[in-house]
């Protein structure tokens, strides 16, 4: 005799999916229906009179010069810091996943920075890249004004890029190395045996191999430089010179919290998110293509 | 064993039932009180607490520093729409604007009334009161920490160029800077061009030469007031500042670029700052062995007559919706304070002033002023009290202030990087600023300011 307990197919998967639905729903979808809804209002700090504006909040964003150059200031800062992050970790992952002598104290000392709290972080960064303290001091010394990060709009977006490639080397490093390493050391010795150099191994078999790693991280590189940025930017920079290093994030902090401009900010998240969709959007599709999954 | 873990258990909870047991009546009131300054000011905060706590048995304060004053305002704001707010709260000068159309407040004149205490409000230095009155004179929250910008200036590197007195004019300023420069000295001058230092370099200097920063008297007769910077003297003083930085007379010091203006100060570095006077004591704690240093107010371009300058800092506001019994302990907290004795705890252990001239007063009598690390405060007094209050010079009261103030930091270093002239930028920071003056209005329709 058989004793089960029967559902239809949708009760038992409803059931299942109803704890995490009712998770998304009160972390995502309501806050973010709640921001879609005050970026149509202008929301008076304290609460009390809301006034219906419609989309007045995004005209006059997107008619404000200085939300332009926050714009382009993310997307100088997302396409160097996400180049620069993946080249170097992408580097330093190929040599390590040689076979050296010391190589697993190069993936401890590698892994570490993605450990170290932004703060932290942006903290021994402005250290070292203060134009009268530290290592910057010297340089200057030698070249006076060459580093001035507290005028030069391009010396203060070069500070905060090092600080936040500085730390996700670290996380590419991980995944780069994981993807190498699962490669079949059979391919490569084959190739190694008919004679072909490490750089041509390296475009022949280990590239094509890891394309979906790169894929994966190219995208997640390019989201974390919009949204985890914010950190950096407060301490490094707070958003200056003249504007320089005012990314969106920071922006939207900025007119949100310190202004409290709460619609304005909501608007432009909003505004932050659906170029954060675009962006993924446009990836999936055209560099998608080029991945080889196995 | 167990046997003794019994015994220990009954006897600590005869103890405390014998404590509840006690009489119900002793059971002080609770409420909170938050505030945003830190380090060595929040440990004295924590004392000023404690030593109202012990000063009677109705009332418990419970004090809670929130970091700094922007995040005060927002926690507080947010505990507010919850519903959760403290009895009484710190919001910095610049707040005020924002505070008093929040409709969250009880107004501190009234609570003393309500609960009995007279207070004589004229006995407030008028400068210090009108920046947190209405219109109409009624104070809405208490002055808590006062202070004033003044001139730091190295007397050695002075009596190198053959000065024993601070200048006057930014004529002379002009001329010293250049001695001192001439002199040997790499930076005569350290300034300063983040949006915080708009109230030294733009609010303060504007009231000094009664100069108005926006129409309607800066703010207080409407919210339809806009930003005029552009077109008073401001410009001139920032087109001399830029003209002393790019002949090597001043230099930018800022935390972001390894070392602020008052450390700069401190160790010999530059010559000249204008800081609060709330720096007065950090200076005199960390300055280089043997150096000899003054303070001076602020100086002023020849032929200007000098008014009072602007009060800086926070007060005290109460807000709304809490029980009669934590009003009582917030009005037994504000009256406290209030108290000359308690001013004197308060200005020796921070750099800020009296806020009353009793208190003032008081601390003079008991030769404060004359007692060495404390020498020079009393300028303070002296530039705040230098005038009757204009109608320009009682304070400002624009909204949102917080970005304004972050909108002129953009302009000035965009001045200073050359991307901008003078007026240019100036002129940017006007139509930014009123920009945001136009939002507040908008988010505010039919208010005007109490």
């Amino acid at each position: 005799m058989e004793k089960r307990v029967t559902f239809g197919r949708w009760t038992i998967g409803i059931l299942f999916a109803v704890p995490q639905l009712i998770l998304i729903f009160t972390f995502f979808y309501w806050p973010a229906g709640q921001a879609v809804y005050w970026s149509l209002t202008l929301q008076q700090p304290w609460g009390g009179g809301n006034i219906w504006v419609g989309l007045d909040n995004f005209r006059s964003i997107l008619a404000n010069a200085d939300y332009w150059n926050s714009i382009t200031a993310s997307l100088t800062f997302a396409a160097i810091s996400t180049g620069l992050a993946m080249v170097i970790a992408l580097v330093l992952a190929t040599l390590t996943d040689r076979q050296l002598a010391g190589s697993r104290l190069y993936r401890v000392v590698l892994i570490w920075p993605y450990g170290i709290a932004a703060p932290a972080l942006a903290l021994a960064f402005r250290f070292i890249l203060a134009p009268e303290a530290g290592f910057m001091a010297a340089v200057n010394k030698f070249w006076p004004g060459f580093w001035d990060p507290g005028l030069d709009g391009a010396d203060a977006m070069a500070s905060v890029i090092i600080a936040f490639s500085w730390k996700y080397v670290g996380y590419n490093f991980i995944f780069f190395l994981a993807a190498l390493q699962a490669i079949p050391r059979s391919l490569i010795e084959a190739a190694a045996m008919d004679g072909s150099g490490v750089v041509r191994r390296f475009w022949d078999i280990q590239f094509p191999l890891i394309t979906p790693t790169i894929f994966f991280l190219l995208v997640i590189n390019i989201t974390e430089s919009f949204q985890d940025s914010f950190g950096i930017v407060d301490i490094m920079t707070s958003g200056g010179p003249a504007n320089a290093t005012n990314l969106m994030v920071y922006k939207i902090y900025s007119d949100g919290f310190r202004g409290l401009d709460y619609s304005g900010a909501a608007a432009q998240s909003i505004i932050l998110m659906l170029l954060i969709i675009l962006l993924t959007i446009v990836q999936f599709r055209f560099i998608e293509r080029r991945v080889h999954y196995r | 064993m167990t046997i003794i873990k019994r015994g220990l258990a009954a006897l600590a909870a005869g103890a405390l039932s014998s404590a509840l047991a006690a009489p119900a009546s002793a059971e002080p009131v609770k409420f909170d009180f938050w505030f945003g300054l830190s380090g060595d000011l929040a440990r004295v905060v924590d004392t000023l607490c404690k030593n109202f706590n012990a000063s009677q048995s109705d009332y418990e304060v419970v004090c809670t520093s929130q970091g700094n004053y922007d995040a005060t305002l927002q926690n507080t704001i947010a505990a507010f729409r919850a519903g959760k707010q403290p009895t009484v709260v710190q919001v910095y000068d610049v707040g005020t604007a924002t505070m008093m159309l929040s409709g969250a407040y009880k107004p501190a004149d009234k609570l003393m009334e309500e609960n009995g205490y007279k207070i004589d409000y004229s006995d407030y230095f008028p400068g210090i009161a009108r920046y947190y009155a209405t219109s109409k004179g009624e104070m809405l929250s208490f002055p808590f920490n006062s202070s004033t910008a003044l001139m730091y200036w190295n007397k050695d590197a002075f009596a190198k160029i053959g000065k024993t007195e601070a200048p006057k004019t930014w004529e002379d300023v002009g001329a010293d800077l250049k001695a001192l420069k001439d002199a040997g000295y790499d930076c005569p001058m350290a300034i300063n061009i983040s949006g915080n230092e708009s109230w030294q370099l733009m609010e303060q200097f504007s009231a000094i030469h009664n100069q108005p920063i926006a129409t309607k008297n800066n703010g207080y007769d409407g919210l339809d007031a806009r930003l005029e910077v552009n077109k008073t003297k401001f410009v001139q003083y920032v087109t001399d500042l830029k003209k002393w930085y790019d002949a090597g007379l001043i230099k930018i010091k800022s935390k972001d670029l390894g070392q602020d203006m008052v450390q700069a100060f401190a160790t010999g570095t530059c010559q000249v700052i204008m800081s609060s006077v709330g720096d007065h004591g950090t200076v005199g704690k960390t300055k280089k062995e043997g150096m000899n240093w003054d303070v001076a107010e602020l100086p002023v371009y020849a032929g200007t007559e000098r008014k009072n300058s602007l009060v800086g800092g926070a007060s005290l506001w109460v807000l709304s919706g809490k029980s009669d019994a934590e009003y009582k302990g917030a009005a037994a907290f504000l009256n406290f304070i209030h108290d000359p004795k308690t001013a004197l705890f308060w200005s020796t252990n921070t750099g800020y002033i009296p806020v009353t001239k009793s208190g003032f007063e008081y601390m003079k009598s008991s030769g404060f002023y004359d007692k060495a690390p404390y020498k020079g405060r009393e300028v303070a007094i002296a530039s705040l009290t230098a005038s009757e209050p204009t109608e320009i010079t009682r304070g400002i009261r624009l909204g949102n202030f917080t970005q304004i103030r972050a909108e002129f930091g953009t302009q000035m270093q965009a001045i200073f990087a050359n991307k901008e002239s003078v007026q240019d930028g100036i002129d940017a920071l006007v139509k930014n600023g009123d920009a945001i003056l136009d939002r507040f209005q908008q988010t505010y329709p039919n208010k005007t300011l109490p």
